[in-house]
């Protein structure tokens, strides 16, 4: 089997389920009591905490466990208007973010919130200086995604964070579930910064569990109001097995990443030297810098997305039309849809999205595999 | 290459006179204490050194241990060579290779006990010099103000080699002073002031007060385990536990919230003087720093000394919060000091205790209590637990658990 679908989600690590199982059975107190079992189980989630804030870099204050990305998201986003209602009603986003943060805006706009959605190049990337039209007194928050999900286009997170340096009320989220440990940190990331959401399935910890990061100093609005978990901003008994299989995750994630990111890169350079200049095939993820290393979409003219997930399945390679979330629905990508790029083409785009396990091998056998498919649709549509 | 023995130079004490012999079969015996892990080295006092023959043992860790141990003014790991010119040279190459680092000067400096040795001082100095010069790239002297002196000593028995000079821990052996009570809390100075009493050759005994089950048992251990890293510096520590809960509840039941504050550390520092007295100490020392809380007023501190004409010795009285951490940090202790674990002295504290409390009024309200029973009481119950250095108290689970991240 080749998995080529890990932005979709990833296999739990024997490591991660370790650590879930042994949590599960012996640490199983609720950290909020006060007896010696609450106590332990207190400990291991702030040791946890600590060690999540450690590899991201921040402090632990600013870590805030969720149950996953969307979570995250609507929060950093909703909590934020809750926040600031009496300060303003604006808010800026892309064209390209993921259903959680781009239905969340929607939601808000509903409620009489004001939204500008910044559209993108032919490449998927915002323009830092249409932000800077956008921005005005009322804007309370900007959400603009690290790496986008369905091409891997690095969006400009330091320029952007650069232009708010001047609009020191506006709150920044970045919603960096797709961005974690691909050796691209420093461009989705600026300390500029106030809220980020990270998502632990993406990195072979197990779901229903995530991060928001909250520079300290930002307030946020809480979603679940309740018994005053996670300093009163997330309540809910903590899930400290899911908690723990995330940091243990995370930081097996995070050893040793610039070699696996650019093991990664390695990967999708072979596929793509292989698929450029191919008649029919467009690829919307290049192989550069302002690219994330793990994701790459490409069409073939006239055949389904779906199609070709199928037909690859067949010879069990695991791959999906671009983003998992959204290929159920059967809508054509937002992303692409975006770009412009017309709704053929749109809806023949299919996902491949690596990470450190994937090999050179892997790739190899893909273009074997792909090369038969290829030749076979190629004469059917008559291309080239 | 490898340190064979340890030339130790005596602090203060070499100046004490008639009391010479005491102080040096003391740090003898510290030291020893020190380095009871490791059988085989040897320790050698006399009258203006202590020699220690490592026998093997590694000097990086006696190294470590030493460093600790009050009453040494400097060290120098030295290599024991045979008395010919030959070895002499080629050991002071090895010696030179793992301590000297390029760009820095040098000079030999060798003493001779031994006249009877074919090389005289000056001699040896050159022919090392020279053989030095030879074997190393860029190697310069110096002689007023070397960055590092090769010391090399003909002795009777052999030739001693060293390179380095360590600063020991300075201050006098612990016991040297006598021994003297140590009120210990938990807090961030009462451990510095340990350090401090140890320092000046106080062998203490530390006497901790608690409540329970007002009080935790994580508190008692916390307490117990900045025992165990003062430990280090003294051998052992016996741990005093003393239980105050029945005094606690007696004094707020009974007597003015006012007083509260004030009459419990009148109490504290009876029971602390009657321990002194039933252990043979001569003082009681405690973390006090003037003006820091209610109860470290000078106008509390007069209403609470009241109870005992022994000496108590507060030795961070007069220092800044800021250079008690500063030491609480060098000594280890500061981490876990601030573990927010309630000791007996906040559980009780009322919420407007008076800084400036009347010796009269407070003597009056005590006399309405049954003080004798009281302390007998708490005399009868407590524990004393003997702590060696680094014993951990604090459940380690939560380190073990961590494992599993």
């Amino acid at each position: 089997m080749i998995y080529f679908d890990n932005s979709a989600t990833t296999k739990m690590s024997t490591e991660a389920l370790t650590t879930y199982e042994e949590v599960v059975k012996n640490i199983w107190g609720n950290p909020s009591s006060l007896h010696q079992l609450g106590d332990r189980a207190h400990q291991l989630l702030e040791a946890a905490r600590k060690q999540c804030a450690n590899l991201l870099g921040v402090k632990p204050c600013e870590i805030f466990f969720t149950s996953g990305g969307t979570e995250s998201d609507n929060w950093a986003i909703k909590g934020t208007a809750l926040a600031k209602r009496e300060f303003g009603r604006h808010i800026i986003t892309s064209s390209v973010e993921h259903a959680a943060v781009g239905n969340a805006v929607q939601s808000l706009k509903e409620l009489g919130y004001r939204v500008t959605v910044l559209p993108v190049n032919k490449r998927g990337q915002v323009n830092p200086a249409d932000l800077k039209q956008a921005l005005d007194s009322d804007t309370i928050l900007v959400s603009i995604m690290g790496v986008n999900n369905e091409i891997g286009a690095i969006q400009p997170i330091p320029e952007i964070g650069d232009i708010l340096e001047n609009y020191p009320s506006v709150h920044f989220h970045v919603d960096n579930v797709q961005a974690l440990g691909k050796g691209i940190w420093d461009q989705v990331y600026s300390p500029r910064v106030d809220l980020m959401s990270f998502s632990a399935h993406k990195f072979h910890a197990p779901r229903g569990i995530g991060i928001l990061y909250k520079k300290a100093g930002r307030t946020l609005k809480p979603l679940h109001d309740g018994g005053g978990q996670e300093k009163g901003l997330r309540s809910g008994t903590e899930n400290l097995p899911a908690i723990a299989a995330m940091a243990k995750a995370m930081r097996l994630y995070l050893d040793n990443e610039p070699a696996k990111a650019a093991r990664q890169r390695a990967i999708k350079e072979r596929i793509i030297n292989y698929l450029q200049d191919k008649p029919g095939i467009t690829i919307f993820s290049p192989a550069e810098q302002d690219f994330a290393p793990h994701i790459l979409c490409f069409s073939l003219a006239g055949i389904r997305g779906e199609t070709l997930v199928h037909t690859l399945e067949a010879q069990d390679i695991y791959v999906s039309t671009t983003s998992a979330c959204s290929s159920r629905s059967g809508e054509e990508a937002g992303t692409l849809h975006a770009m412009h790029i017309d709704d053929g083409l749109a809806t023949s785009a299919i996902r491949l999205s690596f990470d450190e396990h994937n090999t050179l091998a892997e790739a190899d056998e893909f273009i074997r595999v792909f090369d038969q498919i290829y030749r076979h649709f190629a004469k059917v549509n008559h291309l080239g | 290459m490898q340190y064979t023995e340890i030339m130790v130079r005596y602090g203060e004490l070499s100046t004490k006179g008639k009391n010479r012999r005491d102080f040096i079969g003391r740090l003898a015996g510290n030291v020893q204490k020190a380095l009871r892990d490791y059988p085989d080295v040897k320790i050698h006092p006399k009258h203006d050194r202590l020699h220690i023959v490592l026998n093997g043992a590694p000097f990086k860790e006696i190294d470590q241990r030493l460093r600790l141990v009050f009453g040494i003014q400097t060290y120098s790991p030295s290599i024991r060579i045979p008395k010919t010119l030959p070895d002499i040279e080629q050991a002071s190459l090895e010696l030179m290779q793992a301590t000297w680092k390029p760009g820095q000067t040098f000079k030999v400096n060798t003493k001779r006990s031994d006249h009877k040795f074919e090389y005289d001082t000056n001699q040896l100095n050159r022919l090392v010099g020279d053989y030095l010069f030879e074997h190393l790239d860029g190697l310069k002297a110096e002689m007023k103000h070397p960055d590092l002196v090769l010391r090399i000593e003909v002795r009777a028995d052999a030739v001693y080699l060293s390179s380095e000079l360590i600063k020991g821990a300075g201050g006098m052996p612990v016991g040297t002073a006598g021994k003297a009570m140590m009120m210990l809390s938990g807090g961030i100075d009462s451990p510095v002031a340990s350090y401090l009493a140890m320092k000046r050759g106080v062998e203490i005994d530390m006497v901790h007060f608690f409540s329970p089950p007002y009080t935790t048992a994580k508190a008692l251990a916390k307490a117990q385990e900045l025992t165990g890293i003062l430990a280090k510096y003294a051998g052992k520590i016996n741990f005093i536990a003393v239980p105050f809960a029945e005094i606690q509840e007696t004094i707020k039941e009974k007597l003015p919230e006012g007083y509260l504050m004030t009459i419990q550390r009148r109490m504290m520092l009876q029971l602390a003087d009657r321990i002194r007295a039933m252990r043979g100490g001569l003082a009681i020392f405690n973390g006090e720093s003037v003006g820091q809380v209610a109860s470290q007023t000078l106008q509390s501190m007069a209403a609470i000394n009241d109870v005992t004409t022994t000496p108590v010795i507060r030795p961070v009285a007069t220092m800044d919060k800021t250079e008690i951490i500063r030491l609480a940090e060098e000594i280890g202790t500061f981490d876990l000091s601030i573990q927010p674990f309630e000791d007996c002295c906040t559980i009780f504290a009322p919420p407007r205790p008076k800084t400036k409390p009347r010796l009269e009024v407070a003597r009056k309200l005590e006399a309405e209590l049954d003080v004798e029973g009281l302390l007998q009481r708490a005399i009868d119950g407590i524990q004393i637990t003997p702590i060696y250095p680094g014993q951990k108290f604090l459940d380690d689970q939560a380190q073990t658990d961590q494992n599993l991240l």
